[in-house]
């Protein structure tokens, strides 16, 4: 279980999160949505190690998330896509695979989890020998969350998976991330600007304002709240 | 017809060691990007661990390997204890820009001062361990002879490793990583900052073989005001900026061009424009190709 409590982040004097908390059940799908600037990218930036919190407490079962280095959380089953296709286009394909698996010890089992990536994105494995950059915006996607899956997470960070995507494959990148939770077991707390396509596939909403928790609940709820459909869905 | 098989020979070895210094500079760039205007001065400090390795074992064959061992510890050493602090604690503002280049001139500085207080401001003679005398093909004498023979082949097979180090084998494809995308590297689970001590250990080594072979394959001379070190830092820098300053291959395709350009100045033309046509060679790419001939056009991501 995730837990974050009171978490406050700041950028040099200015505060992206202001005392934060919310937690999110083992083998959800919780979307993070809100407005440019509501401090989304902070809080997956903080929960990942990349960057350090003043005060609070976020941690994922016994392990706390505000002590220590991105490459420490990977080992304890954190993973995070950052925001804005997260692949090293200058690697193949493959090569970006084998980094997410790069730490782990037993090489049959990265085996099998890559294995299993090409079966969700049969696309990678056509092009498993190209260079990243040659790569559609969709297909880089697909590479950098199938990257984050190579390490075996529990819990998988997704910033703004559906930046700059055609619509048609944003649904197709949504869907995936939905079989990730459901047929793999994973934890998934996925930020997005598109806020109504997050919510309709995920299981529970927070709806961040100015860096701090406007509402939050059931995405179903928060689809029919009549206050965040006029302030975050648009209609 | 010899004379053209001269400038070519020449060429060559010329550029065996101007790719491996090179390659020193292109690790360590890619690694902190930093340039290691030290590195010269590390290079020398090897030569005269060789010599002092020679003297005490008799044997080059061994303490040529040793020397590069003790060359990636001293490179390594800088980075965790120089570098690392220094990043730490310098990294905004304008000084940030300034103070890895200067750390490095003042690092230059102290193992100058120390070379000459340890061994003194004469010249120390590292014995070539191979004959200097050039091969002959029935009644002329090539400009190769087998120490310049060895030289080639040992910098070919170093970077024959090197590529199979990268290219095939995990801690490569961290090195790799690491390199071009650092946060996605540290955020895969690559421990990025000892990957970096590791980019500055084999820099190390590189440069230590080229401290070695350069003095071995020239008079033999070592002293800590030596010029020839300086010029090797420039060409190595030069041959590293024709390849794009991130790019192995690049780094000695750069030093062939190089190393052979110099070569046809030098017999066709004369030994003393050497120094300006590097410096042309230099300026000329800057102007119309400052990405290098195997740069990446894709920049480094945060």
């Amino acid at each position: 279980m995730l837990r974050i409590n009171g978490l406050t982040v700041s950028h040099g004097a200015i505060r992206a999160l202001d005392s934060v908390s919310f937690s999110v059940e083992q083998g959800g799908l919780t979307a993070v949505i809100g407005s440019n600037g509501a401090g989304k990218t902070t809080l997956m930036r903080t929960l990942s190690g990349l960057k350090s919190a003043d005060s609070g407490s976020a941690t994922w079962n016994d392990h706390n998330l505000l002590h220590g280095k991105p490459e420490h959380h990977v080992r304890q089953g954190i993973s995070h896509v950052s925001e804005g296709k997260s692949v090293i286009p200058q690697l193949t394909v493959e090569e970006n695979l084998d980094l997410g698996a790069l730490w782990r010890r037993n090489p049959s089992e990265a085996k099998a989890s890559k294995a299993e990536v090409f079966e969700l994105f049969p696309r990678l494995e056509e092009r498993r020998a190209q260079q990243a950059d040659t790569l559609s915006g969709g297909e880089r996607q697909m590479l950098a969350i199938s990257r984050a899956y190579m390490a075996r997470p529990q819990l998988l960070l997704l910033d703004e998976p559906s930046l700059g995507l055609a619509p048609l494959v944003i649904e197709q990148i949504f869907q995936s991330i939905r079989h990730i939770v459901d047929s793999m077991g994973v934890t998934v707390v996925l930020v997005e600007q598109n806020a109504m396509g997050a919510l309709k596939i995920a299981d529970f909403g927070v709806v961040l304002n100015l860096g701090k928790i406007a509402v939050s609940g059931a995405a179903s709820d928060l689809i029919a709240d009549p206050a965040v459909r006029t302030a975050y869905l648009g209609f | 017809m010899s004379q053209f098989l001269d400038m070519f020979l020449i060429g060559i070895s010329a550029a065996s060691i101007y790719s491996l210094m090179a390659i020193s500079m292109v690790l360590v760039w890619r690694s902190t990007r930093v340039v290691n205007f030290a590195q010269a001065g590390m290079a020398l400090l090897s030569a005269y661990i060789g010599y002092e390795l020679v003297s005490r074992t008799g044997n080059f064959w061994i303490a040529l390997p040793l020397a590069m061992i003790l060359g990636a510890a001293f490179s390594a050493f800088i980075e965790f204890f120089l570098m690392r602090t220094l990043l730490k604690n310098s990294s905004q503002g304008p000084i940030a820009a300034i103070a890895p280049i200067i750390a490095t001139l003042g690092l230059l500085g102290v193992i100058h001062a120390v070379l000459g207080f340890i061994w003194g401001h004469g010249d120390v003679q590292l014995e070539a361990p191979l004959s200097k005398v050039g091969y002959t093909v029935g009644d002329t004498t090539l400009f190769i002879a087998p120490m310049g023979l060895f030289v080639i082949g040992f910098v070919i097979a170093l970077l024959f490793v090197v590529t199979i180090l990268f290219q095939k084998t995990n801690i490569g494809l961290a090195l790799r990583a690491s390199a071009y995308a650092p946060e996605i590297a540290q955020l895969s689970g690559v421990r990025v900052s000892g990957i970096r001590t590791l980019g500055w250990a084999i820099a190390g080594a590189a440069g230590a073989a080229a401290g070695i072979l350069q003095t071995v394959n020239g008079t033999g001379a070592i002293n800590p005001d030596s010029l020839e070190f300086s010029l090797l830092l420039v060409f190595g820098f030069i041959a590293a900026v024709i390849g794009g300053l991130e790019s192995l291959p690049g780094a000695v395709l750069g030093a062939l061009i190089l190393g052979l350009v110099l070569a046809f100045v030098q017999i066709y033309i004369s030994g003393t424009l050497v120094f300006i046509v590097a410096f042309l060679l230099l300026l000329a790419l800057l102007i119309l190709r400052p990405q290098g001939f195997l740069g990446s056009k894709v920049g480094r991501r945060a």
